[in-house]
């Protein structure tokens, strides 16, 4: 493993990110788009806790739509050209570290939006950011092994979303329960638990990851 | 005789806990009263369900590292096998919680939703082995799939119901248990003869069902695996 081999990686895919604009202003606009047609069908304003359970539904699937680009978008041949490149836990560590940079601009800006066309219900706004940022880490580490998977199958995109859900589970419960804490905006004390919990996971998730890419990347 | 005793062994384990279940004498708890004969019947198939998924796990690894067919086999036959005990489980704890809970499905109960994750993670590693044709690459990803998808249903099981105390199962946050206090010996004698019953019938479903996919596998290839 060598890090200049990741850095070389991850700069690649910033490159691209910012070469093709749209991948990102496309996950952004479904955002946007899924947060105000709740806006629309929530009438009477939304719930604290219908507000928890609403806002990680949509950042998951944000969550799956930005993800499943990374392995997608590989063709074949330059797959063969990377493999005679990179040791494989190059390659995933810099996919890896790629979506988590990329989930968590994505979850920033849903709390923008839904900030904005909704409302803001959390009270302790530390402890929330945490969650985000720890709970979005670990969609990114299963999503990214996940869409791996689901690029070797035909129809991916559907195998994806079916791949995730399960897996992610735990993940997700983990930190509806924290937001359900931070909107309430309970002593740290009661989240201590759950946010250990969640950075276990965290590493459980990468480590995974990691051991298990090389054998999903040889053809 | 020297392969099948433990054939024998599990339909007599198995029948003895199904005949001392229904008539044997067990003790009067609130709430429970009779239902508490449906330890016999629930718990060692959960059970069984969790030693064929170890199995499937353990033989994902084995596959993995050498890529025999074999290993995959087993693997995925574990799998199902594992499936099929789940769905009785899933309806003895139904009709159990219909009469001791008042409905079939409490959503809050952290044991519950650890059971559906488990169920969805296995029909999903069922699809997705439906969905790749060549068998190599499927016995590749879905060992992949169901190494991770495992754990994090292990994670699931072992380490959420713990950081939320909420589980309604009798034993638990302070219910009339099966465990500690209220299983005398008289259910000892017929609940751990049940489980190991169990768990032994499985292993034989296992058998048949790789045996079966291995006489298959023989016909469709040139290559002969034992």
């Amino acid at each position: 493993m060598n890090i200049s081999n990741i850095i070389a990686l991850l700069r690649k895919e910033f490159l691209l990110e910012f070469r093709q604009k749209t991948s990102l202003a496309s996950i952004l606009l479904y955002v946007l788009s899924i947060v105000f047609i709740s806006f629309l069908s929530f009438k009477n304003g939304i719930k604290p806790d219908v507000w928890g359970a609403l806002f990680w539904i949509v950042l998951f699937f944000a969550g799956i739509n930005a993800a499943s680009k990374s392995f997608f978008t590989e063709s074949k041949a330059r797959g063969i050209y990377n493999y005679t490149l990179y040791h494989p836990t190059e390659f995933v560590v810099s996919k890896i570290i790629y979506n988590i940079l990329l989930l968590w601009v994505v979850s920033i800006c849903s709390v923008f939006c839904f900030s904005w066309l909704i409302n803001y219900p959390v009270q302790d706004s530390l402890l929330f950011l945490l969650t985000l940022l720890i709970g979005s880490t670990a969609l990114a580490g299963a999503l990214t092994l996940m869409s791996c998977i689901a690029s070797k199958t035909g129809n991916s995109y559907s195998v994806m979303s079916l791949l995730s859900v399960p897996v992610c589970i735990p993940v997700m419960l983990m930190s509806l329960r924290l937001t359900k804490n931070a909107i309430d905006g309970l002593e740290w004390s009661v989240s201590y638990k759950y946010l250990t919990g969640l950075l276990l996971i965290d590493v459980i998730i990468i480590t995974l990851s990691l051991f298990l890419f090389r054998y999903l990347w040889k053809e | 005789m020297k392969n099948w005793w433990w054939k024998i062994v599990a339909i007599a384990l198995v029948l003895y806990s199904i005949a001392m279940g229904f008539i044997g004498n067990v003790p009067h708890l609130n709430i429970l009263n009779e239902t508490i004969r449906n330890l016999y019947f629930h718990v060692p198939l959960w059970f069984a369900m969790l030693v064929q998924m170890g199995i499937s796990w353990f033989f994902a690894l084995r596959y993995l590292n050498g890529y025999n067919i074999k290993y995959d086999m087993l693997s995925s036959r574990a799998a199902y096998v594992g499936g099929m005990f789940a769905l009785p489980g899933l309806i003895t704890g139904s009709i159990w919680a219909t009469y001791t809970w008042g409905k079939p499905w409490v959503a809050e109960d952290p044991k519950l939703q650890g059971v559906m994750a488990a169920m969805l993670v296995y029909f999903v590693y069922y699809l997705l082995r439906a969905l790749i044709p060549d068998a190599q690459t499927k016995a590749r990803i879905s060992a992949v799939y169901n190494i991770f998808a495992f754990i994090m249903t292990f994670v699931f099981i072992m380490i959420y119901p713990r950081l939320a105390p909420n589980s309604l199962h009798p034993g638990n946050g302070g219910n009339p248990a099966f465990g500690k206090y209220d299983m005398d010996n008289n259910m000892r004698l017929v609940f751990y003869p049940a489980c190991i019953g169990w768990i032994l019938m499985s292993v034989w479903l296992l058998n048949v069902l790789n045996r079966m996919k291995k006489l298959q596998y023989n016909l469709d290839n040139d290559e002969k695996i034992n």
